[in-house]
């Protein structure tokens, strides 16, 4: 496309079928503590996968 | 729903339903954001008078772009979560993560801390070893097939307890294979008590580490004071860079807090990368509005400025051969959360509780103290249902003004404790909060599409 360039993500309609394992951190335990936030925590089976 | 912004010389469309994220030219940007609102002739003639190089057939091919993406179902994408949100909730009946209070005391005086000063508005305590063991033990019974389980040794300062926290974990690892776990526990210390064996045990043990700077001296030292009322920074900082120094590539963040007092912030996060740290968090202090140091509406566009500054200079120090991570910019476009995570929500309450010194389960750490939140306790296990049901509801979808949000899925609705201390609902939302994270959601998603671009 000459005009639009889409960046390589994940598909969240796709991830109603792949996801829901909740292996995944828990959103607060990392550094935050008083905010919450789920974009900066990572797919424990993508990690794997990588 | 889609969100349109301008960063950075980036044009950037999120398409929130399905996750992608466009990086598009002048023309397409201003002929998306006409697309579902003008005829297709009416978008013609409005480009063609804006732009003079752009044709007829410019537009056609535009819109015949945009109109691929909608069928690929990467724009303009609906939403069909809010039954899951419901759903997956109520159904989920495991906890997978506790927060252990090991020391409601605290050997720091911060004037802005949550916990005030470390007893959560109570008595001194410190957890014992019988407590600590038996919330192991509580969160293996309740884990159902989980594999991982997160324990965070949290206080006041944990360390002033550092005995029981050490048999905890030998506890734990004693007894997680036979039972098919992997604890993965996190400390949360601010430094004072740090020491060869401390350092010798979390590189260790622990998955995480979160070690408390303010940043610059002079910053850090105004609210981070010890009893005697003497400022800290010279007593941590040459024991976060050893402890950090030796920890290799194990995770951890140097944390800090910033306040009305520090609005210029991104001075401190580049204090901290000067002294050697790399991986970054530094969060707006949460406080009533009465207090000298909260953030106030006339700090806004300071902060805004600063969540830029800070974006553009990570670019440039990561072109620099010097990457430095940022808590809140951390995205992975490919590898992040799944739906289910984005529209449950922390998980407070639900699959993450606080456990205090004597043993009460409470939603959060935030919520320790506030006994009408208490939801059981670690022998009987939660007894207080209907306390629990509120937070099982509690999702994405369960606050109405989450309804037009733009970021709704990057964040999961926030903080309850933080909508409870705002609105006195944990649905509500606390505002302020918001709109700090949707600024920083914009820069985080910048920098990827500068990284992809490869224009930076």
């Amino acid at each position: 496309m000459k005009r639009i360039q889409t960046i390589e993500t994940r598909d969240l309609k796709k991830s109603t079928i792949s996801g829901g394992c909740g292996e995944c951190q828990t959103s607060c335990q990392s550094a935050c503590k008083t905010s919450c936030g789920v974009a900066n925590q990572q797919c424990e089976k993508c990690l794997e996968k990588k | 729903m889609i969100h349109q912004y301008k960063l950075n010389g980036y044009n950037i469309v999120l398409d929130i339903f399905s996750g992608s994220v466009h990086s598009v030219d002048e023309v397409a940007y201003d002929i998306i954001s006409m697309y579902q609102n003008k005829t297709k002739d009416e978008i013609t003639e409005i480009i063609t008078e804006k732009y003079s190089e752009v044709t007829k057939a410019d537009v056609k091919d535009c819109i015949s772009d945009i109109e691929e993406l909608i069928a690929d179902g990467k724009l303009f994408t609906e939403d069909k979560y809010a039954d899951l949100a419901f759903d997956f909730k109520k159904n989920n009946t495991v906890i997978k993560a506790l927060c252990l209070h090991i020391a409601h005391t605290c050997n720091l005086n911060c004037e802005y801390c949550f916990a005030s000063q470390g007893k959560y508005h109570g008595e001194r305590s410190l957890m014992s070893l019988e407590v600590g063991k038996r919330a192991i033990d509580f969160l293996i019974e309740n884990s159902g097939t989980r594999t991982n389980l997160e324990v965070d040794f949290f206080g006041g300062e944990p360390l002033m307890n550092f005995d029981v926290v050490k048999e905890i974990v030998k506890y734990a690892r004693s007894i997680e294979k036979e039972n098919g776990k992997n604890f993965r526990f996190t400390l949360t210390t601010n430094g004072m008590l740090v020491d060869d064996d401390v350092i010798d045990f979390a590189n260790k043990e622990c998955h995480n580490v979160v070690l408390s700077l303010d940043g610059r001296k002079e910053i850090h030292d105004n609210l981070r004071k010890t009893i005697n009322n003497k400022g800290s920074y010279d007593t941590i900082v040459p024991k976060f860079q050893h402890f950090v120094e030796r920890r290799g590539n194990k995770n951890y963040y140097v944390r800090g807090t910033f306040t009305h007092n520090n609005v210029d912030f991104t001075n401190d996060i580049f204090h901290m990368a000067d002294l050697g740290f790399t991986e970054l968090s530094m969060e707006p202090v949460v406080c009533s509005p009465d207090d000298p140091y909260a953030l106030t509406y006339d700090d806004l566009p300071v902060i805004y400025e600063q969540y830029e500054i800070l974006a553009k200079e990570m670019l440039k120090r990561e072109k620099e051969g010097k990457p430095t991570t940022f808590y809140h910019y951390m995205i992975d476009l490919t590898g992040g959360p799944c739906i289910y995570k984005r529209i449950s929500g922390c998980g407070s309450g639900t699959e993450y509780m606080a456990v205090t010194p004597w043993g009460e389960l409470y939603p959060c750490h935030q919520f320790v103290g506030d006994s009408k939140y208490s939801l059981g306790n670690i022998y009987d296990g939660v007894t207080n249902k209907e306390m629990q049901d509120n937070f099982k509801l509690c999702n994405v979808y369960a606050r109405p003004d989450c309804k037009d949000c733009w970021a709704k899925l990057y964040c999961s609705g926030g903080c309850a404790a933080n909508a409870y201390h705002a609105t006195g609902s944990i649905n509500g939302i606390y505002e302020y909060g918001c709109r700090l994270f949707r600024k920083r959601m914009e820069c985080a998603i910048m920098m990827k599409v500068a990284e992809s671009t490869d224009k930076f």
